[in-house]
């Protein structure tokens, strides 16, 4: 009952809130609508006992990712009125994408429902999720976990490579230089006679 | 239907007894209620602390009109807020300016769920409560950004903007710090963690110096690392509480009040309570992760003091060093704050991971354990 009544509410949610992304005309409201499915996600996978998911999706996803999405966003400079004038050069490849999910989807149903797919928890109801994770992911899946990690890398170090510039000319501070000074180099004492100037 | 739920033990019952379903209900909302009216009392106490640690340093005198000694100068202040206008700039985003108070407000007294602050007193011991306080600190800070943008000015934008940087950077460390921890007790139930640690200060992850402990002598190799890691979590969570010397979201002499500047009224309340709420739940998990939570620092003599005495009187002391921070440390600059972050609290906490799990895969492989 209990459990029946939070699923309806956090599905019905996730969609509601998944069409506002779509349909709200302001970019922010749209991320935070992004960020409220991603929450209702979650919720739903702590219903399914995979609370360890469910909180891993809620800090990187709306804890980091969404939180730097919103960060982009805001500082656009949005012209709403521009904003619908694109509508109409991109409704033919949203078509294009929008049918292909949802082909996808219906395949997947259709798979779901003809009874060709796995169960989705398939183990022993004593251990902790954490537990299960670890015995699969470092074991079973140890070549996949590590590409998708060199992946993971590669993205980092094409990002740095991507924004690095080095600038000529900028006087940026050198921590280690500035503390490793002593007084004896950083202050001098000059006695200036009176009327002479430092000539 | 749907099964598990086995984290939640309660739910779980609740879910298939349903004779219990309201007593339980009832129960669970008077811990939650208990746990509420607690922090907020407590946090008139903290703010009242706070002012007169700060007069103590400058050698003044602090609030000391209203009530005996200044006792009743937060109720007073907060009565005052209460009773203000509340203001909202013409052109902001009207929903999202009064959701942002709320929602940093809920944040806060959320993650208090998972915190036990004696044996067995905690509203729900889950299996994951580290994950689940970091996952909640991290929504936090929606409250600021939200805030700070639908004011629609300045000053409050360049603020959110500041602090939404700095929270997300300090998180990143703080999450490696914990997980040395989570390395060496096995599990990221806190109440486990806590109970890893055991009476004497000895044990204690901060100071591991027991000969004669889990790993023998070997303990004192973990030492040095895990006191280090100790002192970049609390530097950590001055950062991640916007306190003083990283509050760079409200600078004064930059930014006014940064995200809080439209504010008044309730939802300024509202914002001020949650950042102390913040500050006690960052001290509550110093002390459950690296101070030994609710152990006596000597385990002879002492045991009729209660647990929860030694838990509140360690979150205590912390707040003290934060108060005393704030007093003595003058405030970074933002590129320093962006520098000790990421170019150095960073890279020593990840190869902190490193030591401390080759350590443990060492221990168990070796027989230091013993």
């Amino acid at each position: 009952m209990l459990i029946a009544i939070t699923f309806y509410l956090m599905a019905f949610t996730a969609i509601a809130s998944a069409f506002m992304v779509v349909a709200s005309r302001n970019p922010v409201h749209s991320v935070l609508f992004l960020i409220l499915t991603f929450f209702s996600a979650a919720g739903l996978f702590i219903l399914m006992g995979a609370e360890f998911i469910a909180l891993l999706l809620v800090m990187v996803y709306v804890g980091a990712v969404a939180v730097l999405f919103l960060f982009v966003v805001m500082m656009l400079d949005v012209d709403f009125v521009e904003l619908k004038q694109g509508f109409l050069t991109y409704i033919g490849p949203g078509m294009l994408v929008a049918g292909i999910l949802l082909a996808e989807m219906i395949l997947v149903g259709a798979a779901y429902f003809a009874g060709e797919t796995k169960t989705v928890v398939p183990t022993d109801p004593n251990t902790s999720n954490l537990e299960a994770f670890g015995d699969v992911l470092y074991t079973q899946y140890a070549g996949a976990f590590e590409a998708a990690g060199l992946v993971l890398l590669v993205a980092l170090v094409g990002a740095v490579v991507l924004t690095l510039r080095e600038r000529k000319g900028v006087r940026t501070q050198d921590a280690v230089k500035q503390m490793s000074r002593t007084r004896e180099e950083g202050v001098e004492l000059v006695d200036i006679d009176p009327g002479q100037g430092l000539g | 239907m749907i099964s598990v739920v086995q984290t939640v033990p309660d739910v779980a019952l609740a879910a298939t007894e349903e004779v219990n379903w309201l007593i339980w209900g009832l129960l669970k909302t008077g811990q939650v209620l208990l746990f509420v009216i607690s922090l907020a009392l407590l946090v008139a106490a903290l703010v009242l602390a706070d002012r007169k640690i700060w007069a103590a340093v400058q050698m003044r005198r602090g609030p000391n009109v209203v009530g005996a000694f200044g006792l009743l100068q937060t109720m007073a202040d907060a009565l005052k807020f209460f009773f203000k206008e509340i203001v909202i700039p013409a052109g902001s985003d009207k929903f999202l300016f009064i959701l942002a108070p709320i929602l940093g407000l809920v944040m806060a007294f959320a993650a208090w769920a998972v915190i036990p602050v004696a044996p067995g007193w905690v509203i729900s011991d889950i299996n994951i409560g580290v994950l689940y306080v970091l996952a909640l600190s991290s929504l936090g800070v929606y409250g600021i950004i939200i805030g700070g943008w639908a004011s629609n000015s300045k000053y409050p934008f360049m603020g959110a903007l500041r602090s939404a940087a700095q929270m997300v950077s300090y998180e990143v460390s703080i999450g490696f710090i914990i997980l040395t921890v989570i390395f060496l007790s096995g599990s990221m139930n806190l109440t486990t963690i806590v109970d890893a640690q055991g009476a004497g200060i000895w044990n204690w992850n901060m100071f591991r110096l027991n000969p004669v402990g889990e790993y023998g002598l070997w303990n004192l190799l973990l030492f040095p690392v895990m006191f280090y890691m100790g002192v970049l979590f609390f530097i950590s969570a001055l950062a991640e509480t916007n306190r003083p010397p990283f509050d760079l979201p409200e600078a004064e002499s930059e930014l006014v009040a940064g995200y809080q500047v439209e504010y008044s009224s309730t939802p300024f309340l509202m914002f001020f309570f949650a950042e102390y709420v913040n500050i006690m739940l960052l001290s509550a998990m110093m002390t459950i992760l690296f101070l030994g939570g609710w152990h006596a620092p000597i385990d002879i003599g002492i045991q009729f003091i209660p647990p929860f005495f030694w838990f509140f009187f360690k979150t205590a002391f912390l707040f003290f060093m934060f108060a005393m921070v704030k007093a003595i440390v003058p405030r970074y600059r933002y590129d320093q704050l962006m520098r000790l972050g990421w170019k150095v609290f960073l890279p020593t906490a990840l190869v902190a991971v490193a030591l401390v799990s080759t350590f443990v895969v060492a221990a168990n492989n070796f027989g230091w354990n013993a």
